[in-house]
């Protein structure tokens, strides 16, 4: 595992720069501004820039608006003020963002909510068969999905009988076989055991896709991001006043004298 | 928690096609729910309970379903003779009760002890989400494939989301009783999976549209009905028939 001091290493690059360097971005927000009816604004003249091949790991506290921005980039609430932009276009219309929907995966936060279908398979094959794949494409598609992280055996499996770890991972299948080329995870280690945790690290790590990911645990971003951005007022920061701080872990012989590699 | 414990088997019965044995059964069902003689409702009865001895199913879950309908068998024997006007067979105290009462609930009984012993047979053998596909392919509208299917799915969780707040009230010493803390508690504890209900809808339905939903149901299921299917359908339909003649013949009398 890499040092938490590598964190601010990375953070400190000037993030302007970096996206400097890559092609023109996948998601551009600019100036958003969104609130639910009759409450205080949760994003406030937020800025954000995703490019290719970005893994980009967003911590905040709860309640700081990061769901509500992923909920944003889909389409599935419209902002107050701001432009989003996608793929270069700005989308306005539930058409335009349908459009854009198929390109990026979205893995929301309870699995509960992304697998609807009775049986495993059928909840992979649902993605592409909206697309328009044929019965057995879809099928192989879903089959082929679920072999590559490890998910044989599960086809004919109820969904709501999985486990938890289970559950995840074939939300994530649900979502990959899409084939998406930008991904939205929303907190996909939470309530994980580190066995699972190691297994969602390890495909993470093997994606080539661009991903935003949202997450309490600095130790698990820092595993699976490049950059690391954290969201104050209704902001993202993306300046090198991250704040540092101390975490207690534990972890067995804990309490001989040891080093952390 | 809803279970199916008959969906899993190696009976004849469970290798059928699930189509024909859904269309078997409402057929059946319905002709039976129109019988009056009894002849045809005994027969029927005799041909239900065959079904389920062919069907292999565990006695006991078989009899703990039944309990659940002759429940309310026993209420309608409790009430529908005494009410019914006519000569009275024989008395209980005041109450009379009616010679055509107890034939009406004694043909409820039957009918429903039959009807109920049928779907275990042919329905309950096989998972509710293979109900789904097969009234897909029988032409059933998608809107009611898809209710049934979610349904199917989301009880599970709205069952969870209740037990959790069922929890919530008890570790902190909630005792039902028979008074008005109780009453607005569960009226709370409604209202509150109500809202919950409606937020998880709002989410998988965020999460389907992700996912390109256009309101299309797709099912990767393909039945295949063997021959054994096809002799089953040709019996069911003569024993149905023989059912429907015995009726009409008697009720020509």
């Amino acid at each position: 595992m890499r040092h938490p001091n590598l964190l601010i290493e990375i953070s400190r690059e000037d993030p302007h720069n970096y996206a400097m360097t890559t092609a023109t971005p996948i998601i551009d927000l600019k100036g958003v501004t969104f609130g639910y009816p009759g409450g205080p604004p949760v994003l406030r003249d937020l800025d954000f820039t995703l490019c290719a091949g970005e893994r980009i790991g967003v911590i905040a506290p709860n309640g700081s608006g990061k769901t509500t921005l992923f909920h944003l980039i889909m389409g599935l609430v419209k902002p107050l003020a701001g432009q989003i932009s996608i793929f270069g276009k700005a989308l306005r219309e539930e058409k335009e963002f349908s459009e854009v929907r198929r390109r990026i995966g979205l893995l929301f936060q309870d699995p509960d909510d992304q697998l609807f279908s009775p049986t495993v398979l059928e909840d992979v094959a649902f993605g592409p068969l909206n697309l328009g794949k044929t019965k057995a494409e879809a099928a192989a598609i879903a089959r082929q999905t679920l072999a590559a992280l490890g998910l044989n055996g599960f086809e004919d499996r109820i969904t709501f009988k999985l486990s938890g770890g289970e559950k995840r991972l074939v939300s994530l299948a649900t979502v990959l076989a899409m084939e998406p080329e930008v991904l939205l995870l929303d907190e996909p280690e939470n309530g994980l055991d580190i066995r699972t945790r190691a297994k969602l690290s390890e495909i993470l790590g093997k994606l080539d896709i661009a991903y935003i990911l949202i997450s309490h645990e600095l130790d698990f971003l820092t595993n699976v991001t490049d950059l690391i951005y954290t969201m104050e007022d209704g902001r993202i920061r993306r300046d090198e006043e991250l704040h540092v701080h101390q975490h207690l872990h534990a972890h067995p012989l804990g309490s001989r004298p040891h080093r952390h590699s | 928690m809803l279970s199916e414990p008959f969906a899993v088997g190696d009976s004849p019965l469970h290798r059928l096609d699930p189509r024909i044995r859904l269309v078997s059964a409402t057929v059946y069902s319905c002709v039976v729910a129109l019988c009056r003689e009894f002849p045809a409702l005994l027969s029927a009865l005799a041909l239900s309970m065959a079904l389920v001895a062919l069907a292999r199913l565990r006695t006991a879950e078989v009899f703990k379903r039944l309990l659940v309908v002759n429940g309310l068998v026993v209420c309608i024997w409790a009430v529908i003779p005494f009410t019914f006007p006519g000569e009275a067979l024989f008395r209980l105290g005041p109450f009379g009760a009616a010679r055509e009462g107890v034939e009406l609930a004694a043909q409820i009984t039957l009918k429903s002890n039959a009807i109920v012993l049928a779907f275990m047979a042919l329905v309950a053998t096989m998972p509710l989400a293979t109900v789904g596909h097969a009234l897909h392919h029988l032409r059933v509208p998608d809107k009611i494939v898809h209710l049934f299917l979610m349904t199917y799915r989301y009880i599970f969780v709205l069952e969870q989301e209740y037990q959790r707040l069922v929890r919530a009230a008890s570790i902190r010493g909630f005792q039902p009783g028979t008074n008005f803390h109780t009453y607005r508690t569960y009226a709370y504890l409604v209202g509150m999976l109500f809202v919950r209900a409606v937020e998880r809808a709002e989410r998988v339905q965020w999460a389907m549209r992700c996912r390109g939903f256009k309101r299309k149901f797709y099912s990767l299921h393909e039945f295949n009905a063997g021959a054994g299917s096809f002799v089953f359908l040709l019996l069911i339909s003569a024993a149905v028939a023989g059912i429907a003649a015995l009726e009409l013949r008697l009720a020509a009398w």
